[in-house]
């Protein structure tokens, strides 16, 4: 039976790997816009390129499930809007305005994004080359919010701690917020631009370090679409301690926040736990692969480094060591009423929203969305693995918390799978020369949630790199979640999205 | 709770025996601080990080040091929530355009006598991100720098020997 994409029509672009790229009219554009709304396809991104947009869609009906770029010349420079039908789409569009000066005709929310207005030139990703700036300065407006008793709160862009910066704009009645509207694009570092006309290798490290907490995960979803594009086979050895990378980045993360949550309800005994824990982690990654973020670890073609000699015995003991500790941490979160008060009932993502956005990660799973690219695209050497994607429906800081405690567990299955039977072999294969135009899309799951990237190389250079960060999707959600709480639980909110900044503003 | 507590009290500390100040830095802050300064500041110092654009690799390594192993505060050292607490500046990234007057601005909240070091590779040149219309490069462009760490990240040993290279002769 043809997938829901094999519907789409249009004309197939051919070099481009491992799903279709359709070229459709406006009509057709339309159309795939109306089915995302109707709940019928997913969307995954939208981004621009030179007088083009393109969308990638996710249909989760079949298994493995399937994707496809659907694509729309726009020689006029623009584009009939997405998100005037579907509002995950709304900031994707303010991005491409800002970046490209393509116009999404029909955009319900038309202030730019990204660009705060101290760039030299505006649309700096815009073909022929940016012009210079020129109506600068004009003030952003936030929505506006009327109503009796409202006060609003400004934080950011610097905030109190070891953060990222951002700005946050809450409308608060007494205590209670009735509205919290994000400005971001503080940490823009044009990486999109940067990877234009860049070598492999080069651009390999640039995505690296998208987001330096999920660097494994963009690391390996760049060398996926390149692999895809390239049509090269990665050694099944690499394969195995790629994931184990990813899980160890999955692990490490998920101790941070959990212990992290835990203190922003001033709950600093599961922190300094848990962050002994993170370090053990860290410390063993370290150990193995030379990095303790195992940044640049991934490689094109396969992994950087092979593991040294009694890489099984060091992370078989820090399993041992995690079993034995983490149930106590377990029990000390789940028994401890005062922090429980706290995050039961607080931040609820209704399973509604979760679906339209498509959010991922456990900030979906936490609100009945079961969608992890691991199980679902069935990528290796998960295809091969034992692993549950655990699920909840309350969607509370409490339940995204209960998510991650699980994914630990699921973690520490896959790691120890894979380091038993670690095939030998090779680690990575050498880079054929390649002429043309190629194009390939990776999706991977990231410890947030699923990372996109899709580039088009010409030659031996990538000409044009986009990558989506799960925080797209999410941003938005921590606005609709924070609705109707008190403004001391937005840190708790906060911290169980913990949204990428760096991985939001490229 | 109380059994961990318990345990806590019978186990030896993972904490670990702190590395020596790094050389590298200890000239580099000979040669720029006022010893004056120092003295009025002692040995306790308070810090307050801003991210100017890093990609939060180096904000997980900072986060790093407050942990059991590497335990800060043992030597004075401790981050604090405003510029207006801090002694020390700690900043990370490339110094992107859209977060230069938030830079700016933090540092003239910062009461004299500071200081200030760049963390990080982004932080001391621009690092990977150097070329790109979106960011100004490194941190001394936009404010004087007294001390530089290396590293993309650097690593909690790394960052702790530079910041005790600050305790040294104060």
């Amino acid at each position: 039976m043809p997938g829901l994409i094999d519907t789409i029509g249009g004309r197939s672009v051919d070099a481009h790997r491992p799903c279709p790229r359709l070229i459709v009219d406006e009509a057709g554009w339309r159309s795939v816009a109306a089915r995302i709304a109707e709940g019928e396809w997913c969307l995954l991104s939208l981004w621009g390129d030179t007088g083009a947009v393109h969308m990638a869609v996710l249909d989760e009906t079949p298994h493995p499930a399937e994707m496809a770029v659907v694509s729309l010349d726009c020689p006029g420079g623009r584009f009939p809007s997405v998100g005037a039908l579907n509002p995950p789409a709304i900031r994707l569009e303010r991005a491409i305005r800002s970046m490209f000066g393509l116009q999404p005709v029909g955009l319900p929310d038309p202030r730019p994004w990204l660009d705060l207005g101290f760039w030299d030139s505006a649309h700096p990703l815009a073909a022929p080359p940016p012009y210079p700036s020129s109506a600068r300065a004009a003030p952003y407006e936030f929505l506006p919010v009327e109503g009796e008793g409202l006060h609003q709160i400004a934080v950011g862009p610097v905030h109190a701690g070891i953060i990222e910066p951002g700005h946050f704009r809450f409308t608060a009645n007494g205590e209670t917020v009735v509205r919290l509207e994000e400005r971001l694009g503080y940490v823009h570092k044009g990486i999109e631009a940067l990877m234009a006309g860049a070598p492999i290798e080069r651009a390999a490290r640039l995505a690296g370090r998208t987001s330096g907490d999920s660097t494994v995960a963009y690391a390996l979803a760049f060398a996926r679409a390149f692999e895809a594009a390239w049509e090269i086979d990665v050694p099944p050895r690499a394969v195995h301690l790629r994931a184990l990378m990813a899980e160890i980045e999955r692990l490490a993360n998920h101790f941070g926040d959990i212990g992290a949550i835990c203190n922003d309800a001033s709950f600093s005994l599961m922190h300094a736990q848990c962050g002994i824990v993170r370090e053990q982690v860290l410390r063993t990654a370290d150990a193995c692969f030379g990095h303790r973020l195992m940044m640049d670890c991934v490689a094109p073609g396969g992994v950087a480094n092979d593991v040294p000699a009694g890489f099984d015995t060091a992370v078989l003991s820090l399993l041992d060591q995690i079993e034995r500790t983490f149930p106590k941490l377990i029990e000390l979160y789940d028994n401890t009423a005062s922090l429980q008060d706290r995050t039961a009932t607080t931040g609820i993502l209704s399973p509604e929203l979760a679906r339209r956005f498509g959010a991922g990660g456990y900030v979906g799973r936490a609100s009945g969305r079961a969608f992890d690219a691991r199980k679902a695209l069935a990528y290796p050497p998960y295809d091969a693995l034992e692993f549950e994607v655990p699920v909840l429906e309350s969607g509370d800081v409490n339940s995204r918390v209960w998510i991650r405690i699980r994914e630990v567990e699921q973690s520490l299955r896959l790691i120890e799978q894979v380091v038993r039977h670690l095939p030998a072999g090779p680690i990575r294969n050498e880079l054929p020369g390649a002429s043309g135009t190629k194009e390939g899309l990776g999706l991977v799951e990231g410890f947030r949630g699923d990372v996109l990237v899709w580039l088009r190389t010409e030659g031996t250079r990538v000409s044009r790199c986009h990558l989506r960060d799960p925080s797209w999707f999410q941003w938005p959600l921590l606005e609709a979640v924070i609705e109707g709480n008190i403004v001391a639980d937005f840190p708790l909110c906060n911290k169980s999205f913990n949204c990428s900044y760096s991985g939001h503003d490229l | 709770m109380r059994r961990i507590l318990f345990e806590s009290l019978l186990r030896r500390p993972v904490t670990e025996t702190p590395p020596a100040a790094d050389d590298v830095a200890l000239a580099e802050l000979a040669r720029r601080l006022d010893r004056a300064a120092r003295r009025r500041l002692g040995r306790s110092l308070s810090i307050r990080e801003v991210d100017a654009g890093s990609c939060n690799g180096c904000e997980l390594e900072i986060h790093a040091l407050n942990n059991a192993f590497y335990d800060l505060e043992r030597f004075g050292l401790r981050f604090v929530a405003s510029p207006r607490h801090a002694d020390v500046l700690l900043v990370t990234g490339p110094v992107t355009k859209n977060m230069r007057e938030g830079l700016l601005r933090t540092y003239d909240a910062t009461p004299d006598p500071k200081w200030v070091i760049a963390v990080g590779d982004c932080a001391a040149d621009g690092g990977i991100f150097a070329d790109s219309y979106a960011v100004i490069g490194a941190v001394e462009r936009v404010i004087p720098v007294d001390l530089h760490i290396r590293g993309c990240p650097p690593r909690p040993t790394q960052l702790l020997a530079g910041l005790l290279a600050l305790l040294e002769g104060a």
